[in-house]
């Protein structure tokens, strides 16, 4: 288990981020309900992985923590500060949480070279003196490993392969010594081989400095890799919150069922049998199914209950919490 | 197993090329693809063999950039302007295809006995024809069908993929993603080709569609005499339909196996790093990576591309280029750990 301490770092409650649909540029024609419920605690040295397909709200979610995309309706209260999406509190944010994007080449500026990109963020938060600057961007860079230094400090991102450009995202991301890093997807443009070695870095990176992640993911296969708590999403909403072997091993939700089945191991018999998997797509998130979301999908509905209420979270097992009818108590 | 052994007894010339009772659906010889760039030639295919039998699949796996997206464009002749090089043999179903015209292998080849799924397929369907006529459109420029007909073949098309068949009538931007690559996969089975290549067919989909059209693509394959070549750099879900392994380093073919021991025991030092490096959903494996970056394909290492980076490399594999071995259960490989002499 990494160390962690009691102390709450990231308080998400209730929350909502809906996009507001305009028709002709100017009427009212409904929302996106891109993140639609969402609560859950996140502890200074956490880290928690949130796995969900393209259109689940997981991105939004996390844009929202961030603070790029507004708050609809609940709270996200950071290291005891609410945030209101305004000016200052804004800026200190983002001086406090670091990003690391999903593509490495299209979140570095190509005009910069690895000195100048490092830089930046401490110019506009005025973080210590330019001695110390120095000292700080020679410091990320051993930490994630671009050494020597001196060859890497006046490089262009175009010079750097796919796995080194992730790394200096990630040396971007912790260079003003935040307490939370939220990382998009981190390894999924790179290659299988390149992969594991960036795992492992973001891992003792958050060991060292008792760092709270938020990683998103798509690929449940990965997920172990990075934290040990998991949490589903499907079309807006946290179906199920567990630990990666419980979620594994003891698969409550029947959209989760489904997704494990969808994933094959490499595995040369699985060219001979059929995947288990629900037809259909995900719902829209315009004007998502009445009750559960996943009941038009659901080999398990119950006729009657399903397509009606939603359901509320139950927790059938110890740290283990489902939104489905099926575990009602 | 004999079928990958062949390919060896090809390379010492015991096969006789022009083979009448030709049970090879595709036998690719000494391929070359070389591109001319500004700061130099670019060796993305560099002296690529194997062979595909009959209604046979086969992966192929490798890092970006190591000439898997090429070897597909050179085998359909889908080629960029800057080629520099492009020499070798593609025999597809007993003819030596690259001794066609361009014209020629467009018109009788191309989408008529070979058709291929795009990387970005989403963007590969015409945004103001109806998605009904461009999957017949094939078999009326090809195979010279009247429309109706035509479109009634697209409509079989589209059961057998999993598209409704009112969404004939639409238009690209109607339908999801995942109809819209089902779509795509309609237009190249409808000309009834023996071979289909896919170049990352669902990289860009949610898992349960992916998993939904691979399910698809293996009642195809059932359904139908045709071959697949899947690329692509998702080792776990090419298992799903792979009966053969191929795996790609610095633009050349480094081992050639069945599924069975190509995804369980490779051979190839960089075959085995590969994956070592895949991470699995069932089994608790402590993932492994290796070290350094594939090499520039302008200037590559001489003698073993994977030499730099290989774990197990010894005097000789700096020197001399390695040539194929035929592994126990009849891989090939191309290591000098294999050597005998």
């Amino acid at each position: 288990m990494t160390t962690m301490t009691d102390e709450i770092l990231l308080s998400v409650r209730g929350l909502h981020t809906w996009y507001e649909l305009k028709k002709w540029g100017f009427f009212h024609a409904g929302y996106v309900r891109a993140v639609d419920g969402v609560s859950f605690d996140l502890r200074r040295g956490e880290a928690l992985t949130v796995v969900g397909e393209s259109g689940s709200g997981k991105t939004s979610l996390l844009k929202t923590i961030l603070g790029l995309a507004p708050i609809t309706k609940g709270q996200i209260i950071f290291a005891g500060q609410q945030l209101d999406g305004r000016g200052k509190s804004l800026a200190w944010l983002r001086s406090q949480v670091g990003f690391v994007q999903q593509d490495p080449y299209g979140a570095l500026p190509p005009f910069m070279n690895v000195r100048k990109i490092l830089l930046e963020p401490m110019l506009i938060n005025k973080f210590g003196t330019p001695a110390e600057r120095e000292q700080r961007i020679r410091e990320v860079l051993e930490e994630v490993r671009l050494v020597p230094v001196s060859d890497f400090l006046t490089k262009f991102p175009h010079m750097l392969s796919g796995g080194q450009q992730q790394r200096l995202v990630i040396a971007r991301a912790l260079v003003l010594r935040p307490s939370l890093i939220v990382a998009d997807e981190p390894v999924s443009m790179l290659d299988a081989s390149v992969r594991v070695e960036i795992l492992e870095l973001m891992r003792r990176i958050q060991k060292a400095h008792q760092l709270g992640v938020i990683y998103i993911t798509h690929d449940l296969s990965t997920v172990r890799y990075f934290s040990e708590r998991v949490f589903i999403m499907y079309a807006a909403k946290v179906v199920e919150k567990a630990d990666v072997r419980e979620i594994i091993h003891n698969t409550l939700h029947p959209y989760t069922k489904a997704l494990l089945a969808a994933i094959p191991d490499p595995d040369p018999e699985n060219a001979n049998r059929y995947r288990d998997v629900p037809p259909g797509e995900p719902p829209s998130l315009v004007k998502p199914p009445s009750g559960c979301r996943f009941h038009p999908r659901c080999p398990v509905r119950i006729e009657g209950l399903c397509e009606k209420e939603e359901p509320p979270a139950f927790e059938p097992f110890r740290d283990h919490q489902v939104e489905c009818w099926l575990y009602r108590t | 197993m004999s079928d990958i052994t062949a390919t060896a007894k090809n390379e010492q010339g015991m096969v006789n090329a022009v083979d009448s009772k030709d049970d090879y659906l595709l036998r690719v010889k000494d391929l070359c693809l070389h591109f001319r760039t500004t700061k130099g030639i670019v060796q993305a295919v560099d002296g690529v063999s194997f062979e595909l039998k009959r209604r046979r699949s086969v992966a192929i796996l490798g890092e970006s950039g190591c000439g898997k997206t090429s070897l597909a464009r050179a085998i359909l002749r889908l080629l960029p302007r800057n080629v520099h090089k492009f020499t070798g043999e593609v025999w597809l179903n007993g003819t030596d295809v690259m001794k066609m015209s361009d014209e020629w292998f467009r018109q009788n080849v191309r989408w008529v006995k070979a058709s291929m799924v795009s990387q970005a397929a989403m963007n590969a369907l015409n945004p103001v024809l109806r998605v009904g006529y461009q999957v017949a459109e094939p078999l009326m420029i090809h195979l010279h069908m009247s429309k109706e007909q035509a479109l009634q073949r697209a409509r079989e098309m589209f059961r057998l993929v999993g598209v409704p068949e009112d969404f004939l009538h639409r238009y690209a931007f109607e339908l999801s993603g995942g109809m819209r690559q089902r779509a795509i996969l309609a237009m190249a089975l409808v000309t009834r080709p023996d071979l289909i290549v896919l170049d990352e067919p669902t990289s860009a989909l949610d898992m349960l569609t992916q998993a939904n059209i691979f399910n698809a693509l293996k009642d195809i394959k059932r359904q139908f005499d045709v071959g697949f070549i899947l690329i692509t750099h998702d080792i776990s879900t090419s298992s799903d339909l792979a009966d053969e392994v191929i795996i790609m380093y610095a633009g050349q073919l480094v081992e050639h196996s069945l599924a069975q021991t190509g995804y369980r025991a490779p051979l190839h030092p960089y075959a085995r790093g590969l994956m070592a490096s895949v991470p699995t959903l069932r089994e608790d494996k402590r993932l492994e990576f290796i070290p350094g970056q594939p090499p520039s394909l302008i200037s590559p290492p001489s003698g073993c591309r994977f030499a730099p980076r290989c774990p197990q490399r010894f005097e000789r594999c700096a020197q001399e280029p390695p040539t194929f071995r035929v592994g126990e259960h009849g891989e090939l490989v191309k290591c000098w750990l294999y050597a005998k002499d």
